[in-house]
């Protein structure tokens, strides 16, 4: 029996019923990427492989974990003791949130130097901000539930940020709250969110983050258009079909980034206090603040931003407004030239200063503040938000080089 | 440039140290999770002289037994007092309500004190207590000033005298430091025989913390390994179907 696609067998009696075949061509087989993928392009698949071991090993956690102030913390323990490889499955889950902050900051740089949020993948960028925030949003919730004292007190004090809204502010904390300070309320409410709620978002706008991908196909460290110069059978001739190069390709990525996740996950499960913080092994206690709360290492920058405004209300707007910045990027930065291997100086020199201050803000927010602290992590705040103010400008002082019509 | 960036990346994140507050300067506790015969004085002390307040809630005897190189009957014969099965946790019957008025404080379950803390700490902890008539068990601690723990051992160390020193800081702060000790009144034991008695006592809380910590680390070096194989497997893979890509 013949179809559209051209099958028969069990496959043609599908596709008579589901467009199986269709999709694996349109998004697999003949799906055509550019050849000249780089290292930076690894980090996409890495992110949805990250994706997919959060959510194996979430399962499991979720079958021994208690939700609540009086267990969460011993059922935690019981995990790491009594339940059978429960200390390799909740590693790989607290690792894992480490590593997809590393992989999604990799992933969301080299956009940054492929200038791939612009014309026409703005909304693909959109959607992967988006992605962000709600993993923000995700690891947030995640991290209260072991029921730590810097689950409980990190949890207090991101949660009374939202206090400084003027009006609303007291009203909002303690519907978010549930109650008067962290509590059980508290608890229940984010491990819904975080077992259901938002993995369903996540893996929801990871699904139209692909489409929307495949829509437009991919960008390149060339930043060219692939689509422009096809072959007589109506092919990119810098294309190849994803499936086989890059899943081949991407598995040894994925064999690469297993061992470095293997390493921590087997050998330094708490990465020297960054990926487990030490007073997190203290159960919360509502009557003992400990004496450093520092958010886990990849909240910093942003947590360093807040900090390095004297006001407390300025210090929110400027946290949230380093994060809102980043969905305006594709119409702040004006340059018709996308890939940073043809773009001048000019543009590669703020580039550098944001990368650095970002840089240096995760590693002020982990720290305790004093006053040079203070002042040095308000200069990288000001570079941050000047990177974004003088893109639009950028052009007039920006000398690019050529972009050549194929890939090199 | 962009090599550089990578490697400032890589470079920051582990480079970071978590600072620590002023106090007493750290030893280095010399513990080897290795050496069972260490881990069994640890717990021979540890239900001896510690377990009386500190529980260890998370911790199983038995698991212990088969971890550190015991059977299930020397635990049940020489480290379990109470009535307690070889397959309890290691409770202890102290009431928290009524110990915080013997105390100040409840004394805290240790299970996971060496995660918490480090095992540095609790090896200068341990070997800082001096004499301090003015606080309520008569010692005071130079790692943790004013601690409401009283110096428990002091039968095996004796009690050491603090050696202050008057220190002023960049801004004219004057401090009083605990700059060294000296031996007041012998106890049982000598002080080298003391320091490695509590290196014991450590390296037993260090395993309490983490008990799946060789595991761990024997089971990571075959996924390793395994990995490196793919690794080689994989590459091949990729280079034979790239063959025909220019």
């Amino acid at each position: 029996m013949a179809n559209t696609q051209g099958t028969t067998g069990l496959v043609g009696w599908i596709d008579e019923r589901f467009p199986l075949t269709k999709t694996i061509r349109e998004h697999l087989t003949e799906y055509y990427a550019p050849k000249n993928f780089n290292f930076w392009y690894y980090f996409g698949s890495l992110a949805l492989l990250v994706l997919i071991l959060q959510i194996l090993t979430g399962i499991w956690l979720t079958m021994n974990y208690k939700p609540s102030a009086e267990e969460a913390f011993s059922s935690v323990e019981y995990i790491m003791r009594d339940v059978n490889w429960g200390w390799l499955i909740r590693y790989m889950h607290s690792t894992g949130a480490s590593f997809f902050f590393l992989v999604v900051y990799l992933h969301m740089f080299r956009a940054l130097i492929y200038g791939s949020y612009k014309k026409p993948r703005e909304l693909l960028w959109l959607i992967g901000v988006v992605i962000f925030v709600v993993l923000m949003a995700e690891a947030f919730m995640g991290y209260l539930l072991p029921w730590g004292q810097m689950s409980y007190w990190g949890a207090q004090v991101i949660i009374s940020l939202f206090s400084a809204i003027p009006g609303i502010g007291d009203s909002l904390t303690l519907w978010i709250r549930g109650d008067y300070v962290i509590s059980d309320a508290t608890l229940n409410r984010f491990f819904a969110l975080h077992v259901i709620a938002l993995p369903l978002v996540l893996v929801g706008l990871v699904f139209v983050h692909i489409v929307a991908l495949h829509a437009v196909g991919s960008n390149n460290p060339d930043g060219v258009d692939i689509k422009k110069v096809k072959g007589p059978d109506g092919k990119p001739l810098d294309g190849i079909p994803f499936h086989p190069y890059y899943t081949v390709k991407d598995l040894v990525g994925v064999v690469v980034f297993l061992i470095f996740f293997s390493v921590v996950v087997f050998f330094a499960p708490e990465m020297g206090g960054f990926f487990l913080e030490p007073p997190n092994f203290d159960p919360a206690d509502p009557m003992k603040t400990p004496a450093h709360i520092a958010p886990v290492w990849y909240f910093t920058p942003f947590y360093a931003i807040l900090r390095a405004v004297p006001d407390k209300l300025g210090g929110v707007i400027a946290m949230g407004g380093a994060i809102v910045i980043l969905f305006f990027l594709p119409w702040l930065d004006r340059s018709p030239v996308r890939s940073i291997r043809y773009r001048g100086f000019a543009f590669k020199a703020v580039l550098t200063l944001f990368v650095a201050s970002f840089l240096i803000l995760g590693y002020l927010g982990a720290l305790p503040p004093s006053p040079g602290r203070t002042a040095l992590s308000q200069i990288c705040t000001v570079i941050y938000f000047a990177f974004f103010a003088v893109l639009p400008i950028l052009p007039w002082f920006e000398k690019t080089k050529p972009v050549p019509e194929r890939v090199t | 440039m962009k090599k550089i960036l990578i490697a400032l990346a890589f470079l920051v994140l582990p480079g970071l140290s978590l600072a620590a507050g002023p106090g007493y300067p750290l030893l280095t506790a010399p513990i080897d999770p290795r050496n069972d015969a260490s881990l069994q004085r640890g717990a021979q002390l540890y239900v001896n002289y510690c377990m009386g307040c500190h529980s260890l809630e998370h911790q199983r005897f038995n698991r212990m037994a088969r971890d550190i190189g015991l059977t299930d009957e020397q635990v049940q014969d020489n480290l379990i007092f109470t009535g307690a099965k070889v397959g309890d946790t290691m409770q202890n019957a102290m009431p928290k309500a009524e110990a915080r008025g013997w105390f100040g404080v409840a004394p805290p379950d240790l299970s996971l004190i060496a995660r918490s803390r480090g095992v540095n700490y609790l090896y200068t902890y341990m070997l800082t207590f001096y004499e301090d008539p003015s606080r309520p068990f008569g010692a005071n601690n130079a790692a943790f000033p004013n601690a409401g723990m009283p110096h428990v051992l002091w039968d095996l160390q004796g009690m050491q005298r603090a050696i202050f020193e008057t220190q002023t800081d960049a801004e004219g702060n004057e401090t009083t430091v605990v700059t060294g000790f000296e031996l007041a009144q012998p106890g049982s034991m000598t002080q080298p025989q003391y320091r490695e008695a509590m290196a014991d006592l450590v390296n037993f809380l260090s395993y309490v913390g983490e008990p799946y910590y060789l595991e761990r680390q024997r089971i990571g070096v075959w996924v390793i390994l395994f990995l490196g194989l793919a690794l080689v497997v994989f590459y091949l893979l990729k280079k034979e179907y790239w063959k025909d890509v220019h």
